[in-house]
């Protein structure tokens, strides 16, 4: 059982005028096996909260606390963040050039696990789970996203969560760029892991498409720096209808 | 067209000149300067043997050299070399392993060394020059290729920090022959080549490749000249730099001319460099000039920064420790080019030179 805390979680970015604030007081707590739905307009600071918890340069902390299991977040390094269970499904994933994926998946496996996974069970794993996400081995051999369509970084994000098995999993709009069925089955491939691993799970997206497959225990509306307004499933519902025009103050 | 001037005459060149003026000459024990004999030896040679291939030393005056590029120190290499290294592939001959021309050394006096490779024409083969040890050296390589030839040439600069090298390998190319160039300079105190085409008929192609990485007190510089002299011929130039450490220097000059005459001609260069820590200096200047506008494509870049943040963020966000996400990122800058040697061994090699080179600078 783990819990992440996110309390009064205020973050700047520095800018050419000065410090910017982003993040307003952002207060949210996921535990294992729960799936919190993130919805807000653009620029509301949702894909910021996501990197500050993963420790980004680029954010400063100006207030608040990020605890795993009690334990500071925000005072570890990017890796020892990943090593103590976080992931992040990045909105739009880096590529890497002259880094081959196979290489990629197995350093970073090496890193989390503590140990270089076994040769022979490890390609094997790797092959299945490339295989569930639909995606094409030969992706094992090309450079980590490089030259990857929208839809297949994707895939690939959900790739590594599936072996890395994070305990908390942040999803920045996994679902965007994805077609129809590439939903679907990325849409089961997390579903597989927070099944099997019990991870809980925080869903940034704008649409309820994907809140079909991957059910939310909690909605959160995000507006200007922090959550607004919390609810059920149904509270998607209504943002898809009516939008954020309520939250946002022109 | 910086290198080729028929008006060049001999002389000692100094820091003023264009050419020179990156080059810290002190550091070249006199083989540039006209006051400073330099002895004469045939220091590379080839070990095996193979049908279709032959290798002699033969007297300098029975092989004048017919590179159209001068330069002031190739000048004296030709000058005073008194005998050459001659490596021909017969015609047709398709050599499966490749051909090492292995450098000997023997002090720091300085030396000239004059190699000349043909290949006749639909040969192919991979011809491999390895440098170490400690050497003052100038040399001059002119290669050959006669129609439909292949060559992938390689020239491993894998010296002792006291090494002094100055190198001028100049290629002639072809109707529909294709020469691939891969310099690769990881050591030497002062390094500076030379790697100069030119065409001899349509459908020729070049494809230049480099790396070079420079640690502390290091200069290392190339200047790549491409001079599209006639229609229909390709060329493809991409050089890739690290740099780590106080003072490590690195200069990289890319001149491709496209003459008048030149139309259809296809070309591209790119030079990237990777500054790994503050005090490194990296000079990059592509350097394109256009008679004809009745060509396919020309366009150059250079890049010079450090690491990409957004790349380290992703690798450690994945639990990759800082120092092993860099590595494998210049593992992968430099792979690109590495990678395409078709030589595995020496891929290796190459590779855990570099890491030993940036655990070196790290530490
Ligand atoms: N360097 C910067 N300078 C100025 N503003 C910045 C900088 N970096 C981020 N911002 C701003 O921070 C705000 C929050 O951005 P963020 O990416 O967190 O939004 P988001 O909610 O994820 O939006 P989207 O739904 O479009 O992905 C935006 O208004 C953005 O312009
Ligand atoms: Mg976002």
């Amino acid at each position: 059982m783990s819990t992440l805390e996110i309390k009064n979680l205020q973050v700047a970015v520095s800018t050419d005028e000065g410090m910017k604030q982003i993040l307003r007081g952002v207060d949210l707590t996921i535990k294992s096996g729960e799936t919190h739905a993130i919805m807000g307009p653009n620029g509301s600071g949702k894909s910021t909260l996501a990197y500050s918890i993963a420790g980004h340069p680029k954010y400063t902390i100006t207030g608040g606390s990020v605890l795993l299991d009690g334990v500071d977040v925000l005072e570890m390094r990017v890796d020892e963040r990943a090593k103590a269970g976080l992931f992040l499904a990045m909105q739009y994933p880096v590529e890497v050039p002259g880094v081959s994926v196979s290489n990629f998946l197995r350093t970073a496996a090496t890193a989390i696990r503590g140990e270089a996974p076994k040769v022979r069970t490890w390609v094997g794993e790797v092959k299945e789970a490339m295989a569930s996400l639909n995606m094409d081995p030969a992706f094992a051999e090309r450079n980590v996203n490089e030259g990857f369509s929208g839809g297949e970084k994707k895939r690939h994000e959900i790739l590594q969560m599936e072996l890395l098995k994070p305990k908390i999993a942040i999803l920045d709009e996994t679902d965007s760029g994805l077609d129809v069925d590439a939903l679907r089955i990325v849409s089961e491939g997390v579903n597989r892991v927070k099944d099997s691993h019990n991870i809980g799970i925080m869903l940034i997206t704008h649409y309820t498409r994907i809140l079909r497959y991957i059910k939310p225990d909690f909605v959160h509306v995000f507006a200007a720096g922090r959550i607004v307004e919390e609810g059920g499933a149904e509270l998607a519902e209504k943002l898809e209808e009516k939008g954020y025009a309520e939250y946002v103050t022109a | 067209m910086v290198l080729n001037s028929n008006l060049l005459e001999s002389h000692t060149p100094t820091s003023r000149e264009e050419l020179w003026r990156f080059t810290p000459l002190a550091k070249l024990r006199g083989l540039h300067d006209l006051e400073v004999s330099l002895s004469s030896r045939v220091s590379l040679g080839a070990s095996v043997e193979q049908p279709g291939l032959s290798v002699e030393i033969v007297d300098a005056s029975k092989a004048p050299s017919t590179s159209s590029t001068n330069d002031l120190v190739s000048m004296r290499v030709r000058e005073l070399s008194s005998k050459v290294l001659i490596v021909d592939i017969a015609q047709n001959a398709e050599i499966a392993t490749p051909i090492y021309l292995t450098r000997t050394v023997e002090s720091l006096d300085p030396e000239v060394s004059r190699t000349v490779i043909h290949l006749g024409a639909n040969s192919r083969a991979t011809v491999v020059v390895e440098n170490t040890g400690s050497i003052t050296l100038a040399e001059e390589i002119v290669i050959t290729l006669d129609s439909g030839a292949n060559l992938n040439f390689v020239s491993l600069q894998e010296w002792e920090s006291d090494a002094v090298h100055l190198g001028h390998h100049h290629a002639i190319i072809g109707r529909d022959a294709t020469f691939t160039s891969t310099v690769i300079t990881l050591g030497g105190s002062l390094v500076r080549l030379l790697p100069t085409v030119e065409y001899a008929g349509p459908g020729a192609s070049a494809e230049l490749s480099g790396i070079y990485f420079a640690t502390s007190g290091q200069h290392l510089e190339h200047r790549i000249h491409v001079d599209h002299n006639l229609p229909h011929a390709k060329s493809r130039v991409n050089y890739k730099g690290a740099l780590s450490g106080d003072k490590a220097r690195t200069v990289w000059f890319g001149d491709v001319f496209i003459r008048a005459n030149a139309e259809g001609t296809d070309t591209y260069e790119v030079n990237r460099n990777l500054l790994l820590s503050d005090g490194a200096r990296a000079d990059s200047v592509p350097n394109l000039e256009i008679e004809t506008g009745e060509i396919v494509g020309a366009g150059h870049a250079s890049t010079t920064g450090r690491f990409d943040d957004e790349q380290l963020f992703y690798l450690e966000s994945r639990g990759i420790p800082a120092n092993i996400a860099r590595q494998l990122v210049i593992r992968g800058f430099f792979l690109e080019i590495v990678s395409k040697l078709g030589l595995p061994q020496i891929e290796e090699r190459i590779m855990t030179r570099i890491e030993a080179e940036l655990e070196k600078a790290s530490s």
